[in-house]
């Protein structure tokens, strides 16, 4: 491979695999990010994808794209524009030209962008480029189908198959372009082709020739090298938020000691979650596919009054179906981890795109008085310490806890140094048997701790400690049905008690940035990435900013209240119309410095305007 | 809380606790109306109990809404009284979680067979070990009297001033459709065939569906009398026995006999049958078109109704090939932390 060629150094890229929903361009993406990882950088990535599978070819709506950030530090999030765009045909480039920075490369396969293509995609003229207003871009045509067919031509494939290997071509100069070594890539082809050496072969000559391929004709004036700045010891693996999701709750069970079950029923985003336990039989793990949302929450809750860490994977469509059940639950006041994966809505509304429009669900939507704890994890990784922690507090509180994650922490996924689990804390049940001090007989369901307000888990099976339990209002302590009006205020008051104590055992709200700052920027769950990168970036700009970021919804931290209000103003900024800013507003009602920012395109935040309309809010009077 | 009385029974030195059906009373008072036929299932399931002698503790007993589903709190078991229609997948939730549990499901017509009917067709063919006790009372009860899934049609109730112009569902028919491997029948007021049927049901490895047909004395009083009625019930009905001859009538003198396609019922003696004529029951064979025709047998077309074990078939249970599979798995894989689980996933590297 040539040497003398000019190599400039780059703190962080941005780069976009796009083309049809059957090009593999969710393969190119993840390889490249894995590499990258391995390779030592940290990355961000984001899979954009239409909800249909294979919609037809080279349409507008087809349009599948990967997104990967890759830097030497401080990657957030996947990041708002790309620098490098792979696009397999006109119409990705279409959809991702508003994207492009200035200067940026666009790498396209001049095979598929013929008039047909063209056609295709809706353009007039026979130069998208120009017909884009794309002056300001290094447009490089490579012949990517042909010389993919001739790079396979002795491979022994069918030509459906060396059709297909495009993308690897096409990864192979984006790896030149970036000095990636193919070492790593071939090792990850192996792995995933493995039991197909005829495909894995194929696969990396694509790759190699499309890195040769670059570096004979030295496709671009320069290439460009992210450094590598070492991180903290240990072992680390990528992995996205739903693997991470479904990986929390194997900890939490393995720490527990408690059989893990999930009911759930196949939804997007929320599926891999099911796809991952399903797997884990190794681990005993017993997850149900079963025939509905309503059967896959209420099998959990069966498991769960057996004795297991209980738990049901859905998105909002789900979970809305899942209400009825969720109150039960609040009820017999069983421990249940209901992962809601929010995606955007009303209705079926756009199923692979992100929003946190789920909030108010979560928090309100069953009827009756039917308090319980919502949690929102922060990023991919933060979706392992979540699940886990939602696990451990509806094991050892006695109540469903529902963790809200979104599409876009879902399927990101970030490099993530794989724990000790010593350094997680213990998860202790109240066990009937273990922690009731009385005589059994003298027990009754519904006893409880007085610290915590929690009552005992008697487990079928268990000898002595038989009871029934139900969804009708209960005698405080016989758990006999009961519509004695004063036990069903005492009954409210103390399930309400119970969530709001559970306060006791979380950590105080911390903030990032300045003290005496005068704005506070809020956010909750997944949009962390973009608004801690956004804060910063005002800090830089000299502007008097702090950021936090809410993982515990309700209850909310003990020290809330005293962090809000010393701000002047505090700009909560959601991918909702103003859920959580509401929420606040509705519980420390004497505050008045809340500002709202909202964006809701089912596209992440975008850096650039976050700074943008924060620095209007903080200028205004 | 609840205490459980049993006789130490001492056979060839060994003492084994044998219990009795009070074991399986809890000391809740009973809140049904005077007259129901939920009392006389709720003593059959405590008999039937008390002859398996399983564990109260080892028992849990789960329903969904309506007037049948309060039956696990009269229960001294684990109970579980949950919400409209959910009871079976609930159900589910606790077998497979724990498959040494005795899981009995108690459920009605519209509990079971409107909100509930998918959950119900999806239990039965997954083949889970529950015993579902489908009250079938042809109302709703609890919400004072609408036509239920059950009703026949042109059927005149609150919701339906006019008739019903809707067919009903037939239990047995809906079983058979979800490849059902277990259906009995049972009278609420028959106690003898409905103990001798829960205790089959409970014997019975995979879903077993009993259907009860039961009296609701409030909304719907009278709907099973052509057969429960003592003047007819010996006419009317049919107590299936596994490879016993098909005979019913106060002295045997009818019974069942295949004519062409169909069954018919004769009187032995009369048109030249003879007793070689009458079939014998097979509970156990898998083909199951004989067993639905015994199950649809009514009384509107001049047969008896089928009670007892109608079918019964061997299957594999959903919970035990569950728990195969993890043990096939856990064979091949070496027992590890989930730290070292993690270790050993691809794609993981070191930064030293």
């Amino acid at each position: 491979m040539s040497t003398n060629r000019v190599v400039t150094d780059i703190k962080q890229v941005t780069v976009r695999f796009s083309g049809d929903s059957g090009d593999g361009m969710q393969l190119s993406g993840t390889l490249f990010s894995t590499l990258s990882a391995i390779f030592g950088n940290e990355i961000s990535t984001f899979p954009d994808f239409p909800a249909e599978i294979r919609a037809p070819q080279g349409s507008l709506h087809g349009v599948s794209g990967f997104q990967v950030r890759i830097g030497a530090k401080d990657v957030y999030n996947s990041g708002d524009k790309t620098d490098v765009l792979v696009a397999m045909n006109p119409s990705a480039l279409k959809v991702n030209a508003q994207h492009l920075k200035k200067g940026s490369i666009v790498i396209y396969d001049n095979d598929s962008f013929k008039k047909r293509d063209l056609d295709k995609a809706k353009f007039e003229t026979e130069d998208p480029f120009k017909e884009l207003n794309l002056n300001h871009i290094q447009a490089i045509g490579v012949d990517i189908t042909s010389l993919t067919k001739a790079s396979l031509e002795n491979s022994g494939l069918e030509n459906k198959d060396i059709l297909r290997s495009k993308n690897m071509f096409a990864l192979g100069i984006v790896c030149w372009l970036f000095n990636r070594p193919l070492e790593i890539a071939d090792q990850l082809l192996e792995q995933k082709f493995g039991k197909k050496p005829k495909l894995v072969e194929a696969n990396i000559k694509a790759l190699t020739d499309g890195y040769n391929y670059g570096d004979n004709i030295q496709l671009t004036a320069t290439t460009y090298k992210i450094d590598v700045v070492e991180c903290g010891k240990g072992f680390y693996m990528d992995v996205n938020g739903n693997t991470a999701t479904a990986y929390g709750l194997v900890a939490a069970a393995e720490k527990a000691g408690v059989q893990l079950f999930l009911g759930s029923y196949p939804i997007t985003p929320a599926t891999d979650i099911l796809h991952e336990l399903t797997k884990r039989k190794d681990f005993g793990v017993k997850a149900l596919q079963m025939e509905d949302e309503i059967a896959g929450i209420t099998s959990a809750i069966g498991a769960s009054f057996a004795g297991c860490l209980a738990a049901t994977s859905t998105s909002g469509p789900g979970l809305s179906l899942k209400s009825e059940a969720l109150g039960l639950a609040v009820m017999t006041e069983l421990p249940l981890v209901v992962i809601d994966v929010q995606r955007s809505g009303p209705s079926t509304g756009m199923p692979t795109k992100s929003e946190q429009t789920d909030l108010r669900q979560a928090l309100y939507g069953r009827n009756g008085e039917s308090p319980l704890v919502v949690l929102a994890a922060t990023s991919p990784t933060d979706c392992f310490d979540s699940a886990f922690e939602a696990s451990k507090i509806a094991l050892e509180h006695m109540t469903p806890v529902i963790l809200l994650t979104d599409g876009y922490i879902a399927n990101g996924s970030a490099a993530w140094r794989i724990p000790e689990m010593e350094d997680y804390p213990e998860i202790n049940p109240p066990y009937v048997e273990k922690y009731y001090k009385g005589n059994a007989e003298d027990w009754k369901p519904f006893l409880r701790n007085e610290e915590t307000d929690v009552r005992y888990w008697g487990i079928p099976g268990t000898p002595e400690y038989m009871h029934r339990v139900g969804g009708l209002e209960k005698d405080r302590f016989t758990g006999v049905i009961s519509s004695n009006p004063e036990n069903h205020q005492f009954m409210i008051d103390t399930r309400q008690n119970k969530i709001e104590r559970i306060a006791d055992f979380i950590p105080e709200q911390k903030v990032m940035g300045d003290e005496d700052a005068d704005t506070l920027i809020v956010g909750w769950g997944g949009t962390y990435g973009h608004l801690l990168e956004t804060a910063l970036h005002l800090q830089d700009s000299g502007k008097k900013v702090a950021f936090t970021q809410f993982r515990h919804i309700l209850p909310l931290p003990k020290n809330t209240h005293d962090l809000l209000k010393g701000y002047k103003k505090v700009i909560v900024a959601e991918q909702n119309s103003g859920q959580f800013a509401a929420y606040l507003s509705a519980k420390f009602q004497d505050l008045s410095n809340i500002r709202k920012f909202n964006r809701i395109e089912g596209q992440p935040f975008k850096v650039s305007e976050l700074a943008r309309e924060f620095t209007k809010i903080m200028e205004e009077e | 809380m609840s205490t459980v009385e049993t006789k130490n029974i001492d056979v060839s030195g060994i003492k084994y606790q044998k219990y009795m059906p009070k074991d399986y009373k809890s000391p809740n008072p009973i809140r049904w109306c005077p007259g129901c036929g939920d009392y006389a299932i709720l003593t059959c399931l405590q008999k039937a109990l008390a002859e398996l002698n399983v564990d109260p503790h080892n028992t849990a007993v789960i329903s969904g809404i309506g007037c049948s589903s309060r039956l696990p709190y009269y229960m001294n078991t684990y109970g579980f009284h949950s919400i409209h229609g959910r009871a079976s997948a609930i159900a589910t939730g606790v077998k497979v979680a724990n498959p040494n549990l005795s899981v009995w499901v108690a459920t009605g017509d519209g509990d079971s067979l409107a909100i509930g009917g998918n959950h119900f067709i999806h239990t039965i063919r997954r083949n889970v070990d529950i015993n579902i006790l489908l009250f079938n009372n042809k109302i709703y009860g609890l919400t004072k009297g609408q036509y239920s899934p059950t009703s026949e049609r042109g059927f005149v109730s609150k919701s339906s001033p006019y008739g019903t112009v809707e067919d009903p569902f037939r239990p047995a028919e809906l079983t058979f459709g979800a490849r059902g491997t277990f259906f009995g029948r049972a009278l609420d007021v028959d106690m003898k065939n409905q103990v001798d049927t829960l205790v089959e049901a409970a014997k019975h490895k995979g879903t077993s569906v009993v259907e009860i047909l039961q009296n609701c004395v409030i909304f719907n009083d009278g709907i099973h009398n052509k057969i429960s009625d003592r003047n007819w019930k010996a006419d009317n009905t049919i107590v299936l026995k596994q490879g016993e001859k098909m005979l019913f009538g106060k002295d045997n003198e009818k019974g069942i006999v295949l004519d062409g396609w169909n069954l018919k019922a004769v009187t032995i003696g009369d048109d030249g049958y003879t007793l070689e004529d009458v079939l014998v029951h097979d509970a156990e064979t898998q083909d199951n078109t004989l067993h639905l025709k015994l199950a649809l047998m009514d009384t509107s077309d001049g047969m008896p109704v089928a009670l007892g074990v109608i079918r019964s078939v061997e299957a594999p249970t959903y919970e035990r090939d569950y728990e195969n599979q993890i043990a096939e798995v856990q064979k091949k894989t070496p027992k590890r932390s989930f730290r070292d689980f993690l270790l050993d996933s691809p794609n993981v590297w070191e930064v030293k």
